[in-house]
């Protein structure tokens, strides 16, 4: 009679109890479920309470208002918006202002960031005194003063509009914000647009052929002159063809304010340029940190290669620096969205101002409408979190660290 | 197995004690010593602090009122200052025990904030406030005009609606305070400033040159201000109902915080009933029987409270209007007390 080889224990039930119950084993994996259905179980408990409280009280609770009139009219809108929308169009309304001034800003303080940094690290005495001053001036004030002080700048500087500053008769400054023409599509759009992309499409494949034979061949490759003529010479090309893309519809004084043209609201203008020149001040110091962590001979051994300082910063020492970089200037995006809920105290009409302020005033249901707003924020933050992993992951890959 | 069973204790505790509501306010107060009253961050003649930080206005005085008669005392307040987007959430977590803070009575807040508005301490309307430099002298001349107003308010809806019924465009410029709104008004960041005309008037007291301003004729809305009481506790809803109603009663009768103790002693039924020598309207209420007297010693009747916060005693000097007793062509009237 032979004995059987005994089976191994099937891999998944082996896999799930060490991945819930570590060393514990099985007792382990007990004890993770009791304590998630306790935690579940307390959620359900303060939920439910909550819901019976409110009705108690006859305080209206759901998300059943999403769907009624906001009946309230709103400043800046990037989608058709009238008072007799619902207060869910408010939302994505507000939404949008919030994402608007967050990517403007998180654009222009990195840039003001970059360049402050240099100048700090810069061997020139003058400038690296001013990047310091800078840097010490402007973190070292409270945001919401710094919004105020610029709104309030903005404001004063400016005539109103009946004065206001013509700029060669197309656009027009005064203390309603800046109006532009605004371009209105004609029947050439379609056949222009499509040529642009293509002119776009076929400059990426162009650079991509062109580092490759640089990279595997070592061959120099001029490609400028074929992007120009991609990008501006077949979209002009269409024009001929198929006529004016679009025309611009001027700006006129009529009233109290202007007619026709698009607008750039002071308030805008003000937040944004408080939130970038804020937040610069700490990205400078996170890019100087960044390159000075990058070893000295790094530096040098571009220069006795021959680089100029700016070459070697931009090709060998800014690369590098970037792995260190990453994370915390994540940070700072995250700081300077949550920082444009700021906005309330000037005006501006983002997402916390229109429907956690307006909103839940108008319906009284703060605890719905306080927690879409948190919610959102925090989607936000986590998928501005994930695309610079993404870009850091990248960066260090492309070191080959 | 000790940690499950703290878990266990600590998740009950959470459960039961979000269970206690309130429900004794009167009570509440009592033990606290203390009436915790919502008021403005700073209208002139409603709520505002003057130099010295005492509160004054006509709705401070409804709250020195309720104060007068619970404590005797009127000093015994603690104002909380609301911006116009936080004072429901106030009334409703229990941070005031009373929201006196010239809110518009309106259907929806009266059914869906879990609140009640208890009476109507003033009759307002909206109201336009322009430039005299502007040169314009109706509100349907606004068309394409910027608009600045607070947040948050029934203000804000009733621009929308009125615009849109006249079929004029405005651009909207709404800010959290009050005083955010008069300053971007007083910049030139709008032509128009619009609010409650009561409010017009107190905030153009606030500008470099009140002269230089105008408000338009025109009121585009109904705004009876009151205060306000959480749901559920019908004895403090009464409460501040008629003390209210204790102040225009006493002018009704032409008692005054001067002649209050005089009145007291003669044979008039109706003023024994008021004044509490005659029945126990007051313990009924949960007060004491002469809590007319102390209401009208603390602050005095209604047309005095009137004429000294907004009124010919004012800076603001605003009609009485619709603010006038009934039997004198106005709208305040009070049930009778028996």
């Amino acid at each position: 009679m032979s004995t059987e080889a005994r089976k191994p224990p099937p891999q998944i039930a082996l896999k799930i109890r060490r991945m819930l119950g570590g060393k514990a084993g099985w007792n382990g994996v007990a004890v993770q479920f009791a304590f998630a259905a306790i935690l579940g179980w307390i959620g359900y408990e303060i939920v439910s309470n909550a819901r019976a409280n409110l009705e108690n009280q006859h305080i209206a609770a759901g998300f059943g208002f999403l769907r009624n009139n906001a009946g309230f009219d709103v400043n800046q809108t990037l989608i058709p918006y009238t008072g007799s929308d619902t207060f869910l169009r408010v939302f994505v309304v507000g939404l949008l202002n919030t994402l608007v001034v967050s990517v403007v800003g998180i654009v222009f303080a990195t840039v003001i960031g970059f360049i402050v940094a240099l100048c700090r690290l810069s061997p020139n005495w003058l400038l690296s005194r001013v990047g310091e001053i800078y840097v010490e001036v402007i973190r070292n004030l409270p945001l919401l003063f710094q919004i105020l002080f610029w709104y309030l700048a903005v404001l004063a500087a400016l005539p109103n509009p009946r004065q206001s500053i013509s700029l060669l008769g197309i656009a027009f400054l005064s203390n309603r914000g800046l109006v532009v023409p605004s371009p209105i599509g004609q029947s050439g759009l379609g056949p222009f647009l499509a040529m642009l992309a293509l002119g776009v499409v076929a400059s990426l494949a162009l650079r991509f052929h062109a580092r490759r034979a640089l990279f595997q061949e070592g061959r120099m490759i001029r490609i400028w002159p074929y992007v120009v003529a991609l990008l501006l010479g077949l979209p002009l090309a269409t024009m001929l063809v198929f006529g004016l893309p679009f025309t611009f519809e001027l700006p006129q004084l009529r009233g109290f304010n202007f007619a026709g043209g698009s607008r750039i609201i002071p308030e805008f203008v003000a937040l944004t340029v408080a939130l970038s020149t804020y937040t610069a001040a700490f990205i400078a110091e996170i890019v100087r940190a960044g390159i000075l962590s990058v070893h000295k001979g790094q530096m040098e051994a571009g220069s006795s290669l021959g680089l100029s300082r700016g070459a070697t910063l931009r090709l060998i020492v800014v690369p590098q620096a970037m792995r260190v970089i990453v994370p915390p200037l994540t940070n700072q995006y995250l700081n300077l969205t949550k920082n444009s809920s700021l906005a309330v105290a000037i005006g501006y009409p983002d997402l916390v101002s229109v429907f956690a302020g307006t909103s839940l005033s108008q319906t009284g249901q703060a605890i719905e409408i306080i927690a879409m707003t948190m919610g959102i924020y925090l989607l936000i933050s986590l998928l501005t979190s994930a695309v610079m992993s993404v870009y850091g992951w990248r960066v260090s890959r492309s070191l080959g660290a | 197995m000790k940690r499950v069973t703290l878990a266990l204790t600590l998740a009950l505790a959470a459960g039961l004690s979000a269970q206690a509501a309130d429900a004794q306010t009167l009570k509440t107060v009592k033990d606290r010593g203390m009436l915790s009253c919502g008021v403005s961050q700073g209208l002139p003649g409603f709520s505002s602090p003057d130099d010295k930080g005492n509160w004054t206005g006509i709705d401070v005085d409804v709250c020195r009122a309720i104060a007068g008669a619970i404590f005797n005392d009127p000093t015994k307040v603690k104002y909380v200052p609301l911006s116009a987007k936080d004072r429901f959430t106030a009334l409703q977590s229990g941070e005031i025990d009373v929201l006196s803070r010239n809110t518009t009575w309106t259907i929806s807040r009266d059914t869906s904030l879990g609140a009640n508005f208890t009476g109507v301490t003033y009759y307002d309307g909206q109201g336009f406030m322009v430039k005299k430099s502007l040169k314009v002298n109706s509100a349907l001349e606004l068309n394409s005009a910027s608009v600045c107003v607070q947040t948050g308010t029934t203000t804000e809806q009733n621009l929308a609606d009125y615009f849109k019924a006249n079929n004029m465009k405005y651009e909207v410029i709404a800010f959290a305070t009050n005083d955010e709104t008069v300053k971007a008004y007083e910049a030139g960041r709008c032509d128009v400033f619009t609010t409650d005309q009561s409010g017009l008037y107190a905030n153009r007291l606030k500008l470099a040159n009140p002269n230089d301003h105008m408000v338009l004729p025109e009121i585009i809305s109904k705004e009876p201000l009151g205060p306000m009481v959480r749901h559920g506790d019908d004895q403090w809803f009464d409460i501040v109902k008629w003390t209210l109603f204790a102040m225009i009663t006493a002018e009704e009768l032409g008692v005054t915080s001067k002649n209050v103790d005089e009145k007291a002693k003669l044979e008039n039924p109706e003023l024994k009933r008021v004044l509490g020598s005659d029945g126990n309207f007051g313990e009924q209420l949960g007060l004491t029987k002469d809590w007319v007297v102390r209401i009208v010693k603390t602050v005095g009747n209604y047309g005095e409270v009137f004429d000294r916060n907004v009124g010919a005693g004012s800076p603001l000097a605003i009609n009485r209007g619709l603010n006038n007793l009934w039997n004198k062509g106005g709208l305040q009237y009070a049930p009778p007390i028996r």
